[in-house]
């Protein structure tokens, strides 16, 4: 607790003492505490010896990743801090500096390309219609998906499984996965009311993997033998269809910032693009940006 | 001169809470009001549809999951809290009195995660494969937070309990009522007041709980009619949406925040009227 | 309720009696499953490697060292901040002036700020203290908002334990000569001093095992933080984020373990000043 321990003494024979030398401290610190306050407020932040991305959970997984093999090959370079938030709160961290680089897996609405942000593809995501495993649905049309996310199909007897509730899982909105399926699947039909809505991939897979009745979306890359990815209009979700262009539920992952580049930060998205971190997104299940 | 310098120090800390209050009361409004004024207040409050994209900020399902949620976890923590609390103040032996206070606070200090997931872990597949639904429900958030507001109910209940006048009881012991009889028509009355700030006070905690919330109740937008449905109350809302929002969603969550603001607000100058009461009242 | 049910008053009072018993009983039990279902869970995991270690693999793999030092430094930055802020609060209310309009205004505000719900904290914060003085998500701007929320805490438990110091101990300091100041640091402060550390390590408590403000505030970066202005995560955002995500069960018990054993200490802490207290009056 550092200067602070003089406020958990004991208290004996030398009591007053010790309480003036703990009120001596106490008013140390408020001084203290108080020149932190003006200088920050003055707009003295430190950025410090760190890179700040933040945004989308679906890229966060991604970056984290390549930053932890980044870090582990250049340790003299400084500490990249991943953060979530979501698509939307990364670009605006990316506008408002708070972050080096905001990650998206949407593409950018036209207010936010008009403030003029670089935006740079860093690998195309497929997004799964994933289920219980045990659930003995295997295929679904596109159709079909967006009925049932729709509200319009209820029941899993309808689309040739068991007689059981369907239990709709979606993202919220402002999600970058849930934007790109709205666009792919739903169109302009409305997302049910009744629908759970939940927070990231790994919440939804939570909930798809203990709920036999449910059905959700997520990034392929998180995908893992927990859930059940359904085929879409008769073709089972992989890179590989994705890259091939049969698979049609593929939104790009964006990294996005505003002016110039820190050099340290320039360095990782180099090392991004790179071929053997393109090559680690790829086995990740990912579709990689550049080469592939 | 040195005193009253020091004098002025104290009194600009002890200012702070106000300031603090005030700044932040700002910020909530400055954030959230404009969306609030140009959509209309009554038509965000009464509004079926949250469709942030589409420009639909209705929160009337999220204000009627707060109130499901927060009703539920009363029913259920009320009635356990002021039995412990008057087993705390009236039955127990002394040293399970004693021993009664730091598990109390223990429970207060769990993380609510922690309850959270735990409910995540246990209730929701319970309640899944035993009474339907998602499991993901109204009932799980109920239950989870009647747990977490049960410190709160017992500590100010058991204060009010023991601020009776031993002579009332003794006077009541003393025209042959038995115990549960003097608890019931004498202390409990005359707690009254008491009682009712712990009630109104732990339906604040309940409708500001949020991290557990999210885990439990499913934060679906239909206006839920069932326990067993799922919800979302005002907190989650926030909580879920706030990290994805943007313009004008992320006013309407702010405006969400000032409508929570305010029912915390009312709910708290409501219990402070019941505890200034005496408790002869 | 005799004529609804025709009881005799000696039963009823014999079953209320058993129910009250079997309501005091079912609250510890729910207490003692926490704990021990966070424990059989979690401590099993625990290691010295975990402890020590950091996180890999978003959390599914690793250890804990990065949390333990963004909990610790926010919790210790918060509670430094409040502290002299609150007990100056307590210390003006009850030494320095008479309740007046200015007093009442300051207990509404801090009894208004102590209902305020962490998310509300949590916007607050963001606003304020991530973007407008443009503190970014980081360590210190979560400290500043936790600093807030437990500020109420302080400020009540020191006002009732300095007026737990008797009247007439202030009366003897001014007839020695003693200025107000000094009968507060030489009187007031020391008498008060095992109730002020509980209202502070209560509100140390609430820091460590808040989520919704922190998240919001400091952010969920996974790395050591090497100053306050940078971002980290704390023990219970990464449970938070390890059991909902679903990355790693095993994981998120484990550091809920961790964070319960905190929680415990902490408790002990605050108990043990309890009984100091109690002693200090009997000596009385």
């Amino acid at each position: 607790m550092g200067g602070g321990d003089c406020c958990f003494l004991p208290h004996g024979p030398a009591r007053s003492q010790r309480a003036i030398a703990s009120l001596r401290c106490l008013l140390q610190l408020t001084l203290l505490v108080g020149i932190v306050l003006v200088t920050t407020a003055c707009g003295a932040r430190q950025a410090g010896d760190q890179i700040v991305l933040a945004g989308s959970t679906s890229v966060e997984p991604f970056a984290e990743l390549l930053a932890e093999h980044y870090m582990a090959e250049h340790p003299e370079a400084p500490t990249i801090n991943v953060q979530g938030g979501g698509s939307t709160a990364g670009i605006e961290a990316a506008i408002s500096h708070t972050a080096d680089i905001g990650m998206s897996s949407r593409q950018l609405k036209e207010a936010e390309k008009a403030l003029g942000l670089e935006v740079q593809v860093i690998a195309y995501d497929a997004i799964a219609v994933v289920v219980h495993p045990e659930n003995p649905v295997d295929a679904l049309t596109t159709e079909q998906v967006r009925a049932i996310f729709a509200g319009e199909i209820r029941n899993w007897r309808e689309v040739g499984g068991e007689n059981r509730p369907i239990t709709v899982v979606t993202r919220e909105e402002g999600s970058g996965t849930r934007g790109a399926f709205q666009e792919l699947v739903m169109g302009e039909s409305r997302i049910t009311p009744l629908a759970l809505r939940q927070d990231s991939n790994g919440a939804v897979r939570v909930i798809v993997s203990t709920d036999r009745a449910a059905i959700g979306y997520m990034s392929l890359g998180i995908v893992s033998n927990v859930v059940k990815p359904l085929a879409l209009d008769g073709i089972v979700p992989s890179a590989r269809a994705a890259v091939e262009g049969q698979y049609r539920l593929v939104r790009p992952f964006l990294f996005v910032w505003l002016g110039q580049l820190r050099p340290a930060a320039k360095a990782f998205v180099d090392y991004v693009l790179s071929p053997p971190a393109q090559a680690i997104l790829a086995g990740e299940g990912l579709i990689p940006a550049v080469g592939g | 001169m040195k005193e009253k310098l020091i004098e002025a120090v104290l009194l600009g800390l002890a200012l702070t809470a106000i300031l603090s209050l005030f700044v932040i009361t700002a910020f909530i409004l400055q954030a959230g009001l404009p969306l609030l004024i140009s959509y209309g207040p009554w038509r965000f409050l009464t509004g079926l549809t949250w469709a942030p994209t589409e420009g639909e900020f209705g929160i009337l399902p999220m204000l009627v999951g707060s109130l499901w949620v927060t009703v539920g976890a009363l029913l259920f923590g009320v009635p356990l809290g002021l039995a412990v609390a008057i087993f705390a103040a009236e039955y127990a032996p002394s040293w399970a009195a004693v021993a009664m206070r730091p598990a109390i606070q223990l429970l207060a200090g769990i993380p609510s995660v922690i309850y959270g997931f735990i409910g995540l872990k246990i209730l929701v597949p319970l309640i899944r494969d035993n009474l339907g639904g998602p499991g993901l429900s109204v009932l799980a958030g109920s239950l989870v937070l009647a747990v977490m507001i049960l410190p709160n109910v017992i500590a100010i209940s058991e204060d009010a309990i023991r601020a009776v006048p031993q002579t009332y009881r003794d006077g009541a012991l003393a025209l042959g009522a038995t115990h549960w009889q003097t608890i019931w028509r004498v202390v409990l009355p005359a707690a009254r007041s008491g009682i009712v700030a712990a009630i109104v006070l732990s339906m604040g905690r309940a409708v500001g709980e949020t991290m557990a919330v999210i885990m439990l109740v499913g934060n679906s937008l239909r206006l839920p009619i069932s326990p067993l449905d799922p919800a979302t109350t005002l907190t989650s809302n926030i909580g879920l949406e706030m990290g994805y929002a943007s313009g004008a969603h992320r006013q309407a969550l702010f405006a969400t925040g000032i409508v929570l603001f305010v029912l915390i607000m009312a709910l708290n100058s409501l219990a402070s009227l019941f505890r200034r009461r005496p408790a002869s009242a | 309720m005799r004529r609804l049910w025709r009881l005799n008053p000696r039963t009823v009072d014999r079953l209320v009696g058993g129910l009250i018993w079997a309501a005091a009983v079912s609250t510890l039990l729910i207490l003692l499953f926490v704990i021990v279902y966070v424990s059989a869970n979690g401590f099993p995991r625990l290691s010295w490697g975990f402890l020590t270690g950091k996180p890999q693999n978003m959390g599914r793999a690793g250890g804990i060292w990065p949390m333990i030092v963004s909990t610790a430094a926010i919790s210790a930055m918060a509670v430094l901040i409040a502290t002299p802020v609150g007990v100056a609060t307590a210390i003006y209310l009850t030494e320095y002036t008479r309740e007046s309009l200015l007093t009442r205004a300051i207990r509404f505000g801090t009894e208004a700020l102590a209902g305020i719900p962490s998310i509300i904290f949590g916007l607050f914060g963001f606003v304020f203290f991530v973007v407008y003085l443009g503190l970014g998500w980081s360590l210190l701007s979560g400290a500043l908002t936790l600093s807030l929320m437990i500020l109420p805490t302080i400020v009540r438990t020191s006002e009732e334990a300095i007026l737990t110091v008797p009247r007439a101990y202030r009366e003897v300091s001014f007839s020695l000569g003693a200025s107000r100041w000094q009968m507060v640091t030489t009187v007031v402060l020391p008498g008060a001093l095992p109730g002020i550390t509980t209202g502070v390590v209560l509100g140390l408590g609430r820091t460590v095992s808040e989520t919704a403000a922190v998240i919001l505030t400091a952010g969920s970066a996974l790395h050591l933080p090497r100053s306050i202005f940078a971002p980290g995560r704390t023990m219970a955002v990464h449970f938070y984020i390890l059991a909902r995500e679903g990355l790693s069960d095993n994981m998120a018990w484990a550091t809920g373990a961790v964070l319960l054993l905190s929680i415990l200490l902490i408790n002990v802490v605050i108990n043990r000043a309890l009984v100091a207290l109690v002693r200090r009056r009997a000596v009385r």
